[in-house]
């Protein structure tokens, strides 16, 4: 058998008859689809039908590594995890970074197909080859870091993947989280373990490398990207120095940094939360990832201890878009996220929609239930978060379900912003073209890391084009979100693509694999797998017109601010994308589908 | 008047904010060399919060960001 980055091996866990068993990965297909992303949708695409209920024992949980996840390659340590999802409806796929991914692949796996439902709580040990499902009762309903401490104390130097309380409440805003605060925070994945009645995977592994088919090209390309990488500003010096929390002040100063659920754009006191402020009076540390040079993680202390810190969206959503101008506080609702497992980009936004509904006296000072949703408020802030990962009381209940379900229940379904009913990241897309073009045709709904056209838009990164002008916007995002498909799918972090370019990961790929991709062929590989995760929406009942974006930002003009007076242009930007594509009414044509060898999956 | 923000390293030995005063025929080189930033340091420059090039020419009031090479996402 030809060597290869892959182990060449899938797990496939039924639950509902406890049944293990371990199968061979096609290698064709593997490589057809890369790994993780790709491969995880082309596997759900096969084995679901679109249509099920998310939280039926109907959908599978599938959790798959990069093809060079585990490998000697800067950041190569992530997993991520394909489902359908319960708060979009249509693909889920959030990755995460850690040492999980790693421990998965050294312990001989590319991946978990979980299926089915576990009549009680379980959870899964892997220690190399040995795969046992364990009883979980005693995990159930602890949190995140209760649950790694136990698993830990019981297998020594292993990595833990768990749900906390937020999962197991099936709240549609549920993370997975591993190793202490890293997450797969996106779409309600977590709902989908915790529907499975899967507590926690715990892994160990021998191993700590894999073999690559060339070892020597892959030597060299990773000494020319870690040179690049060290010698990139962002990479080298701005992403270790302040995370991702550098961002604040510069979207802020663009007037593109939404207040109060995005009723403004500017925020005054945005120094108060901003990176620098972080760096300078909070940070006890910071945190790489598996093999990662750059190291963005922040760590702040609570209670004495050191726990994970936030990250920009996080600052800005509970900082600007509820209001909260303190550190400390976001600290804590931060913490909180970590804890019940719940993401801390659309839980802190769904905060800030009923934080609206409250405001215009839509929600009541009774329902609110002692703690009022008034924008600004730090103990609110925490007291929510906990709420929604609790669910607890008829609010918090409600609230779990995310924003746009809270806003069409109180009859103002506008005061959700996000797409696909997925809560929108950090960047008001009125003043950046581009990245509103990204969020409304993204497969998994409002997010920024499809094809982060902030770079090209803000940080002038590999070139500034104009972020008030939608020329050239369609072409970009296609390129961008096309080869962010390929670097989710290696299992690299997208940040080493502000130091490296296509040629890099076709190079690493093929020393990995044996494939022989060029940049084209590459870019084309990550446009297959947008397509197909495009079918997937398609055949699960998405419609053209969810390929939008909320009204205020294609209707009201920003009021404040640097950015004052601009609105979304989608409606130029769309049909240009959807020719750059060959897509016409927000699906693939035939043609499309036959250039991309993708025919097949498009029946029913 | 024209204030300067600065953000990240470009703090260091700075300040958050230097307020300069207003001359006609001023452009971005010019203030850059002021504050004693190599140009190569600069990566985003924002006149009143949209990106500019060094040679546009400033005028009073005018807000000025300066941010070294720093992103995320
Ligand atoms: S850059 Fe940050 S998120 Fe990416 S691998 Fe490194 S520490 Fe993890």
């Amino acid at each position: 058998m030809e060597t290869t980055s892959y182990n060449g091996k899938l797990l496939r866990i039924n639950l509902t008859n406890s049944q293990i068993t371990s199968e061979s990965l096609n290698l064709d297909l593997a490589k057809k689809f890369i790994g993780a992303r790709g491969l995880g949708t082309k596997i759900l695409m096969d084995e679901i039908n679109p249509t099920i209920d998310p939280l039926s024992d109907d959908n599978k949980l599938i959790i798959m590594t990069g093809a060079l996840t585990g490998a000697a390659v800067p950041t190569g340590g992530r997993y991520v995890v394909v489902t359908k999802s319960p708060l979009t409806g249509m693909i889920a796929c959030s990755n995460s970074g850690g040492e999980w991914g790693a421990k998965l692949k050294y312990a001989g796996f590319d991946g978990i197909i979980f299926e089915g439902k576990a009549q009680s709580p379980v959870y899964l040990s892997i220690c190399d080859e040995k795969v046992e499902l364990k009883p979980a009762e005693a995990l159930w309903g602890k949190t995140s870091s209760e649950t790694e401490e136990i698993l830990k104390a019981e297998y020594e130097k292993s990595s833990v993947l768990n749900i906390g309380p937020g999962g197991e409440n099936k709240s549609l805003m549920a993370a997975i989280m591993n190793d202490a605060d890293r997450a797969a925070g996106r779409s309600g994945v977590g709902a989908v373990m915790g529907s499975k009645n899967l507590k926690a995977i715990v892994v160990q592994a021998s191993r700590n490398n894999i073999p690559v088919t060339d070892s020597e090209a892959m030597r060299k390309e990773m000494l020319i990207a870690m040179k690049k990488i060290k010698e990139d500003g962002v990479t080298g010096t701005g992403l270790p120095t302040y995370g991702t929390a550098v961002l604040v002040n510069i979207i802020n100063e663009t007037g593109s940094f939404p207040t109060d659920n995005w009723q403004g754009s500017y925020d005054e006191n945005a120094e108060i939360i901003s990176g620098e402020t972080l760096a300078e009076k909070y940070l006890k540390g910071t945190y790489h990832c598996h093999r990662c040079p750059i190291g963005c993680g922040r760590v702040v202390e609570r209670e004495g201890k050191n726990i994970g810190g936030p990250e920009y969206e996080t600052l800005w959503a509970y900082g600007g878009n509820c209001g909260v101008h303190d550190i400390p506080t976001i600290n804590e609702a931060n913490f909180w996220c970590n804890e019940l497992g719940i993401d801390s980009i659309s839980v802190p936004c769904t905060i800030a929609s009923a934080m609206e509904l409250y405001q215009k006296g839509y929600i009541s000072e009774e329902e609110c239930d002692g703690v009022p949703l008034t924008f600004g408020s730090k103990e609110a802030v925490v007291e929510w978060t906990k709420r929604i990962g609790l669910s607890q009381g008829k609010l918090g209940a409600l609230m779990a379900k995310g924003s746009q379900r809270l806003c069409d229940a109180y009859g103002h379904p506008e005061f959700s912003m996000s797409v696909k009913k997925q809560e929108l990241p950090a960047y008001d897309a009125r003043g950046i073209q581009g990245i509103g073009l990204n969020y409304a045709t993204s497969n998994r709904g409002g997010c920024h890391v499809r094809g982060y056209m902030i770079s090209p838009e803000i940080l002038a990164h590999p070139e500034l084009l104009d972020r008030t002008k939608t020329e050239d916007k369609a072409t970009w995002t296609k390129i961008f979100q096309d080869l962010t498909a390929v670097i989710d799918s290696m299992g690299m972090c997208l940040f080493t693509s502000f130091a490296l370019g296509a040629d890099d990961y076709a190079n690493f790929l093929n020393a990995g694999t044996g494939t022989t991709h060029t940049v084209d062929s590459l870019l084309e590989a990550g446009e297959r797998i947008y397509n197909l995760e495009r079918i997937f929406n398609k055949k699960a009942g998405m419609k053209a017109e969810d390929d939008s974006l909320p009204k205020r930002l294609t209707e009201d003009s920003i009021v404040d601010g640097p950015s004052q007076g601009q609105k979304n242009h989608l409606n130029i930007m769309l049909p240009e994308y959807y020719a750059a594509r060959g897509w016409v009414n927000a699906f693939p044509t035939e043609e499309t589908l036959i250039r991309l060898g993708l025919e097949e999956n498009d029946r029913s | 008047m024209i204030e300067v923000r600065l953000f990240a390293t470009l703090r260091e030995g700075r300040g958050k904010i230097v307020k300069l005063d207003f001359k006609t025929n001023f452009n971005g080189i010019q203030l850059l060399e002021d504050l004693k930033i190599p140009q190569e340091q600069v990566s985003i420059f924002l006149i009143n919060g949209h990106h500019q090039s060094f040679e546009k020419l400033l005028s009073d009031e005018d807000i000025v960001s300066i941010f070294p090479p720093v992103g995320g996402g």
